[in-house]
């Protein structure tokens, strides 16, 4: 502290008496001018400034305010208070759904969310790069364009009309109508039985991955395609003729032509894709599952809108949904990181 | 020169084209099912007759819909927020990418991680529950009952779309900002008359974005819109789902026309309107994609 406090006073040994250093006020007076420059510039600029204005208001309302909100997670609810006087109830809700009373069913959103993710990395995430390879396949640009623009289709559709065409096409049979389509030709196949079919597929906890997935794939597979299939197309024309004059047939195309075309922008999406394991969509499980089939279809969201929005939990169900966002955030940030490194490429 | 084709090139195109077609139609299948079962009889619909094409045609389901005015109400209420919470969102993300885009502004990666680290980290469900109620009741202090425009005002932004827009504006060349800066042009009309017109395409990718995700909100409308007047359209879908699935609401269904049939209706009616404007806009799509899809 001494060596800081010099630099502020010296001594002057001809007066005996400690003065103010004659060089820090010079630097002083630098930084003051620095923040007048600040000042100036903004001024100068203001219509620059005044255009940012809108934009920052709103994600400082409706995007940085709630994880204000967050830190009811460590506070005793209380309806009048407001978040910042309540009373600090320590990591009750923490213990209570790591290794409390609320534990079995933390667990198992938490195993859902994973399991829902790391089934749509092994299913979903092949089939756009299948789809892309024979898009290219197809040289009839009227074929192709026309299966294209079919595939995106489903991509348009909301959450609720996809869910509820779902929910239509494998519904329960009743007393004065049968079952749905879907169930019906499974049932046909012999896929399924007859019974399960009449209980309706959505009330079967076997089945809730399957449909979760199926209609994932129906839904974003063109759509995901269209970017595998920009890469396919930037492949040069020459390194096939190139190929073929070596004597490669189709299948070694593939392997040393077309593969190592895509290879950067699958490894980039993959990377994304398992940054984002535990970043599901609360949408679209909310509006497929039911009570019946918590056991495989219930998710942290979903668990913590449960808890907080109609059970009135509300400490618990952030104390939820913060730990899978912290770990969440880890995630995205080291993949986005490993990406960065592994190919100069990156989302941030 | 025309080369012959190998075996296991032709395999391969036989592979592709087969499972291509039978992809495009299982996404399209769906759809025509929905149509033909909208239209269908009561009896053909309940046992399962209805396999492609519609049987005993009727168009009494429709007629249900279209006689209901909570049906028309939601539907005026959908283009409501479409059209303001487009434009809303539209505008403060111009503004906002447009002052993000250029160098000179001070703070720059400061304001860049503020918006990129929304798409990190949310605070969740619970917390933005309780933040949309406080700015309801500020919104209801000022006089605004209509939740409509809550929705409007504090939802739907999206950080990617304005990195989308800032990129875009990244690429325009400063030698024409500066010609137009030498002419006298302020701020504004530099954004306006040079920025604009020549990000045009990116700009309709965006507003394609935000119509998109404006057309197809669920959970937020229904949780804060609290008068039943006010819902937008998928609302009301998944308010009637419910309504006409549950068996004991359904028992006594006697009409020519199946409970089901309503549903397609309606399924049928939402997705219409994006099927006419669907040629004209996927191409806007499929360039949003590639050009959000990595960056530098």
């Amino acid at each position: 502290m001494a060596a800081k406090a010099a630099d502020f006073l010296v001594y002057d040994e001809v007066a005996g008496v400690y003065r103010e250093n004659p060089e820090q006020a010079v630097r002083d007076d630098v930084e003051k001018h620095a923040w007048r420059h600040v000042g100036m510039t903004i001024l100068k600029d203001w219509r620059l400034y005044l255009m940012l204005v809108p934009m920052l208001l709103v994600f400082l309302l409706w995007r940085y305010l709630p994880m204000y909100e967050l830190l009811g997670c460590f506070k005793v609810p209380d309806e009048v208070l407001p978040v910042a006087d309540q009373y600090f109830s320590g990591f009750s809700y923490f213990k209570s759904l790591l290794v409390g009373t609320d534990a079995p069913d933390f667990w198992r959103a938490l195993r859902n969310t994973f399991l829902l993710s790391f089934y749509g990395l092994c299913f979903g995430f092949p089939m756009p790069i299948i789809l892309a390879l024979f898009f290219n396949e197809i040289r009839s640009n009227l074929v192709r364009s026309t299966c294209q623009v079919l595939t995106y289709l489903p991509k348009f559709m909301s959450t609720v009309v996809m869910t509820s065409l779902v929910t239509m096409l494998v519904k329960q049979g009743a007393i004065t109508s049968g079952y749905g389509i879907i169930s019906q030709a499974l049932a046909s196949l012999g896929i399924i039985s007859q019974e399960v079919a009449t209980a309706g597929l959505l009330n079967n906890p076997d089945f809730f991955r399957a449909i979760y997935q199926i209609s994932g794939i129906w839904e974003g597979a063109g759509y995901d395609s269209i970017v595998y299939f920009a890469a396919i197309i930037a492949i040069s024309p020459t390194s096939y003729e190139a190929a073929q004059i070596d004597g490669a047939g189709k299948m070694s195309q593939m392997r040393y032509v077309v593969l190592p075309g895509i290879l950067s922008t699958v490894v980039i999406m993959l990377i994304t894709r398992i940054g984002a394991l535990l970043n599901i969509g609360y949408e679209k499980v909310l509006l497929l599952y039911n009570p019946t089939t918590y056991v495989t279809a219930d998710v942290v969201s979903t668990f913590a809108q449960r808890k907080g929005l109609e059970g009135g939990q509300k400490g618990l169900a952030a104390a939820a949904e913060m730990m899978n966002n912290v770990v969440s955030m880890l995630l995205v940030i080291s993949a986005n990181t490993i990406a960065r490194k592994a190919s100069d490429t990156s989302l941030y | 020169m025309k080369r012959k084709l190998e075996t296991s090139e032709m395999i391969f195109k036989v592979i592709s084209y087969t499972l291509l077609c039978f992809f495009a139609l299982a996404c399209l299948y769906p759809f025509v099912y929905a149509i033909s079962a909208s239209i269908s009889g009561a009896h053909a619909v309940d046992y399962c007759e209805v396999v492609l094409f519609p049987k005993d045609v009727q168009f009494d389901a429709f007629a249900r819909m279209f006689n209901d005015n909570m049906f028309w109400n939601s539907y005026s209420n959908t283009l409501f927020l479409t059209f303001y919470g487009t434009i809303w969102s539209l505008l403060t993300s111009i503004l906002g990418a447009y002052a993000l885009s250029k160098k000179r502004l001070l703070f720059r990666r400061f304001f860049n991680f503020f918006l990129v680290f929304t798409m990190l980290f949310s605070a969740g469900l619970v917390p933005q529950y309780l933040n949309y109620l406080d700015t309801k009741a500020v919104f209801n202090a000022v006089g605004i009952t209509d939740d409509k425009w809550l929705v409007v005002i504090a939802m739907g932004m999206a950080a990617m779309n304005i990195i989308l827009l800032r990129n875009a504006f990244e690429g325009v060349p400063s030698e024409i900002e500066e010609a137009a800066i030498v002419d006298g042009a302020t701020e504004f009309q530099v954004l306006r008359k040079v920025y604009i017109p020549m990000c045009k395409s990116t700009i309709a990718t965006v507003t394609l974005f935000f119509a998109i995700s404006r057309w197809n909100g669920y959970f937020w409308a229904r949780q804060m819109i609290s008068n039943s007047n006010e819902h937008p359209l998928q609302v009301f879908i998944r308010l009637k789902l419910e309504e006409y699935t549950d068996p004991e609401q359904m028992a006594g269904w006697n009409e020519v026309f199946s409970s089901d049939s309503v549903i397609y209706a309606l399924i049928v009616c939402s997705i219409v309107p994006i099927l006419i404007i669907y040629p004209f806009i996927q191409k806007y799509f499929a360039k949003g994609v590639n050009a959000g899809g990595v960056k530098e």
